[in-house]
């Protein structure tokens, strides 16, 4: 079994006894990537050099006292939109090819100050928008499972590469569904917070009022461990809660007797495969031999998420990706004439089809004489869609369906039919739209490819969702399937 | 008299003196090395996020309090997009919908007369960065990128560029007195662009109104005015159109130039920006920032008056501005005799001053010294002549008027065995005057007295000198 197989917990007891050194996971973790990137794709960069660096300097300070943070020295690897002082960041876009920011994000220092090892920057469909990271300006990465399949976006390379055990884990992001989908795809397990627990300083904004940055791990448990180095309050981040974080490894009691669980009805209705839904099914059936019970509700408003996701996001993003104009860093193009066409050509360029896209998507629904029509009435369905999720919450602990309508698909299957890519985030879009947190835990697989359980909880209550999650993990053997590279 | 009316509306930005920017920590200094000053949120990297500085927003809210404006208790900031060098985000972070103040006014005297000029709105918003133009290319300084700054927009209500003037005057010192800004045009901590339009008299709708840009002092917004005014009127009289344009005035001709004419409205797709949370204002915030406002212009000037006996006229000099009402009080303080101390301020010093476009403060001249001086001339020790002397040298280079008078040796000579030495040996050598006299032209005795006091070097009591000339010619 490779070290990087291993739990946090398991490894970070090895670590305190001397039985492996930090460089022995740093090197485990480069091996492998030395093994399967070819297939899997995961990475846009390696920070190898630093990484060793930090690693040799890590295991002269542990050698001297063992540390008691929890995930110091384990190796993790950062989405390549949240921002990495002097190493590249480019947020799959060709505009920031290169770009090395001059700061890091409060994450990365975070995990910098817990003494977790930066691997690398992870692929990702450009500047967040995509579901497969066929939109990434640079490759497309694989599924672990079965490489001629998406792995889900737009976090792709961020649950490929814990899938296929070159990290340990890794960050995320989750505008629609962005660490979720993926996470679902390639069979690992993958938290959208609750707007606001985690800061959001540093990371290359998509549409700001639903981004939120999130761990993605093989276990529920790995993945508490994460999120707990990374929440919390951040003065540089007006949007970042002021709460008191709970220590989440209390959440893991082992008891959901009593738990209410709703499942909308709009989750596993038409559209959604039948084979998801069956593994949804069976789900709910080994949550109730676990003392826990479940009844169908309705979240009416659910089926304008997508329309008014759409609108939010790209007008959202047709403001924050303004800044990439050539001007001051990323990519300018050569040969203009003048500043009209420093900023055409650049931008041109420089973005994709799907960015482009969007941006004139929000662009339009911005504009004065649309904006009532599209912009604030999305704003108010927005504050509906709010609403259902409130109604439920007033009468149940969770919410429970499927991650995704279907399992992955295959590579290329799609990319000419942006309304089918989008139907995709349609089961995560209503949770952004809410700013609830919500997991994808591994649920079986159909075809060979992994399916996702999403359970959504109340704001702030991820306590809840870890331990139901991890109650879920425990009664099924799903987690412990690896893909064969 | 015109057969036109004209409609003047000025919007003012002014830029608050926070310790920080708006939104970042770094310095709001002027002056220093270009982006220097700067920050990965000024600089507008990816990922940076926007926190807004609090005494921004107490600042704005003194400000819009001290024109009378009503306070929004929610207030929100929206994006404003558009594409600039200068403009790092690719959007200003202002407020469109619930800016800090509405509602507001001003009063103003022209002529004598008053009048109340409406204040539309104040809001709050960050600066742009600095672009400089040169043949091989543009330079940007992002220093002033994030400085806290306001924009007061008046209603429609100036009617002159007279008034315009006034208003430019009377907002001014408003807010130097509040002390959120320096309200320094030459430093760009306060920039004016007006809008002015004609219409024939008794018409109740608007004509086209014209944009004037490049307004670099109150003056050139007055001769900017009154330059377009009667383009508009003349081009009107001449059988033209108005067009919806935006000028700029230039300061060797006195003319406003077309810089570009306005096709529809720019649309600056606004939205609120949600990296912001909405604020609350509470009537305790409102509460505190009120108790912050210092006395305010109008009521300084009514109690220079009552409690000083300052005609009005004065009193509305002094307290123009806050440096030199300030000055005024501490020289009272100082015991200095109010009327006489008034007239040395708006006699002298000003003169001084405006000679070299300088604010009091930035000369060495105290109202302790200035105090001490007038003291002198009113105990006898110089005489007011003397005391020009004094004062130049205490406004050149300070010092205490005392010393002053000893070291330069100019205390007056009051003896009148001593000047009476000095008439008999003036009268003397001068008989043509004193048959001057005699016949009956009084010039002559100002020549005798201007030849005594040549003599004395100025030190010699003028009244005494009078006196004893007309005793010394009865002798003759």
């Amino acid at each position: 079994m490779s070290l990087l197989e291993k739990k946090v917990s398991e490894l970070h007891d090895l670590l305190h006894k001397k039985e492996v050194s930090v460089m022995d996971l740093v090197d485990a973790s480069y091996a492998r990537i030395g093994q399967v990137e070819d297939k899997v794709k995961s990475f846009l960069t390696l920070n190898e050099e630093h990484a060793r660096q930090q690693a040799r300097e890590l295991d002269d300070v542990l050698a001297g006292s063992p540390g008691e943070r929890i995930l110091a020295g384990l190796p993790i690897a950062l989405k390549d939109n949240i921002s990495t002082k002097g190493l590249r960041t480019t947020s799959g876009s060709k505009i920031l090819s290169n770009f090395d920011p001059i700061y890091d994000a409060t994450v990365a220092r975070k995990l910098y100050e817990a003494g977790a090892i930066t691997i690398g920057k992870l692929n990702m469909d450009e500047f967040a928008m995509g579901s497969s990271n066929e939109n990434s300006g640079y490759h497309v990465t694989k599924n672990p499972w079965n490489t001629d399949y998406v792995p889900g976006g737009s976090s792709g390379g961020s649950a490929a590469s814990v899938a296929a055990g070159e990290v340990l884990f890794s960050l995320g992001s989750d505008t629609g569904g962005s660490i979720r989908q993926p996470a679902a795809y390639c069979g690992v397990v993958g938290l959208k917070p609750t707007y606001g627990l985690v800061s959001r300083f540093g990371l290359i904004a998509f549409a700001s009022s639903l981004d939120q940055i999130g761990p993605i791990t093989r276990t529920v448990e790995d993945n508490a461990y994460l999120l707990q180095a990374i929440a919390g309050h951040d003065h540089m981040d007006s949007t970042s809660a002021n709460v008191e974080v709970p220590d989440y490894q209390t959440a893991f009691t082992g008891d959901i007797k009593g738990l209410r669980i709703a499942v909308p009805k709009e989750y596993l209705a038409e559209g959604v495969d039948p084979a998801v839904k069956e593994k949804v099914l069976d789900a709910l059936k080994a949550l109730e031999g676990q003392g826990a019970t479940w009844e169908e509700v309705s979240l009416p408003h659910s089926k304008y998420a997508l329309a008014t996701y759409y609108l939010l996001s790209s007008s959202e993003a047709s403001a924050n990706l303004s800044r990439f104009d050539g001007v001051r860093y990323g990519v300018r193009s050569d040969n203009s004439e003048n500043l009209l066409d420093l900023y055409k050509n650049s931008r041109s360029e420089g973005f994709g089809d799907e960015v482009k896209r969007r941006i004139m998507l929000g662009t339009f629904a911005l504009s004065s004489g649309y904006y009532d029509a599209y912009y604030k009435k999305a704003q108010k369905v927005r504050t509906l869609i709010k609403n259902d999720f409130e109604q439920v919450f007033n009468h149940y602990d969770v919410i429970i369906g499927p991650t995704t309508p279907t399992t992955a698909f295959k590579i290329g299957e799609k990319t000419n039919d942006p309304l089918t890519m989008y139907a995709n985030d349609i089961l995560t879009i209503p949770v952004n739209l809410a700013g609830v947190p919500a997991i994808s835990v591994p649920c079986g697989f159909s075809n060979g490819l992994p399916v996702g359980l999403q359970i959504i909880g109340k704001h702030f209550d991820e306590s809840t969702i870890y331990r139901v999650a991890s109650v879920f993990e425990q009664a099924t053997e799903h987690h412990k399937a690896k893909p064969q590279l | 008299m015109s057969k036109f009316e004209t409609v003047i509306g000025l919007e003012v930005h002014v830029e608050l003196k926070t310790n920080s920017k708006i939104f970042c920590g770094c310095s709001t200094d002027f002056g220093a090395p270009s982006n220097s000053h700067t920050c990965p949120i000024c600089l507008g990297h990816p990922g940076v996020l926007p926190v807004l500085n609090k005494e921004a927003v107490d600042f704005s809210m003194r400000a819009a309090m001290a024109l009378n404006c009503e306070i929004n208790r929610e207030q929100y900031f929206d994006r404003k997009n558009y594409f600039y060098p200068d403009n790092p985000k690719a959007y200003q972070i202002s407020q469109l919908d619930k800016p800090i103040g509405e509602h507001g006014w001003i009063e103003i005297e022209v002529n004598g007369e008053k009048k109340k000029i409406g204040i539309t709105r104040l809001h709050l918003e960050e600066d742009a960065g600095k672009s400089t133009h040169a043949a091989d290319g543009s330079l940007v300084d992002l220093n002033r990128q994030g400085t806290p700054l306001m924009e007061i927009v008046s209603e429609p209500d100036i009617r002159t560029p007279e008034e315009a003037y006034a208003y430019l005057e009377k907002l001014k010192a408003i807010i130097q007195y509040t002390g959120v800004s320096d309200c320094k045009m030459e430093e760009g901590s306060l920039r004016c662009d007006a809008n002015i339009s004609i219409r024939p008299v008794g018409q109740k709708e608007f004509g086209t109104k014209t944009e004037l840009k490049n307004l670099n002092s109150f003056a050139f917004v007055q001769k900017g005015l009154e330059h377009e005014e009667k383009r508009q009127e003349e081009e009107i009289l001449n059988g033209g159109e108005i067009l919806q344009e935006t000028r700029r005035f230039d300061e060797k001709s006195n003319k406003t130039i077309l810089m570009r004419v306005k096709e529809g409205s720019d649309d600056y797709r606004y939205f609120p920006d949600p990296d912001l949370v909405r604020l609350s204002v509470s009537e305790e915030w409102i509460e505190k920032v009120r108790s912050e406002i210092p006395e305010l212009p109008d009521a300084r000037k009514a109690r220079y008056v009552s409690e000083f006996g300052l005609p009005s006229y004065d009193a509305g000099v002094l307290t123009a501005s806050i440096k030199m009402a300030d000055f005024f009080e501490e020289g009272v303080k100082e015991k200095a005799d109010p009327k006489m101390l008034s007239n040395w301020l708006m006699g002298e010093v000003s003169a001084f001053l405006n000679n070299g476009s300088k604010e009091i403060d930035e000369t060495p001249l105290t109202p302790v010294n200035l105090a001490k001086m007038i003291k002198l001339i009113e105990d006898g020790t110089i005489s007011s002549k003397i005391a020009k002397k004094v004062f130049k040298e205490m406004i050149e280079n300070g010092g205490d008027p005392e010393t002053i008078v000893k070291e330069k040796g100019l205390v007056q000579i009051s003896d009148e065995g001593a000047i009476r030495e000095f008439v008999v040996a003036v009268l003397d050598r001068n008989p043509q005057s004193i048959e001057d006299f005699k016949n009956g032209k009084d010039k002559a005795i100002g020549f005798l007295v201007g030849q005594v006091m040549k003599e004395t070097k100025g030190k010699a009591n003028p009244p005494l000198v009078n006196k004893l000339i007309a005793e010394e010619l009865k002798k003759r």
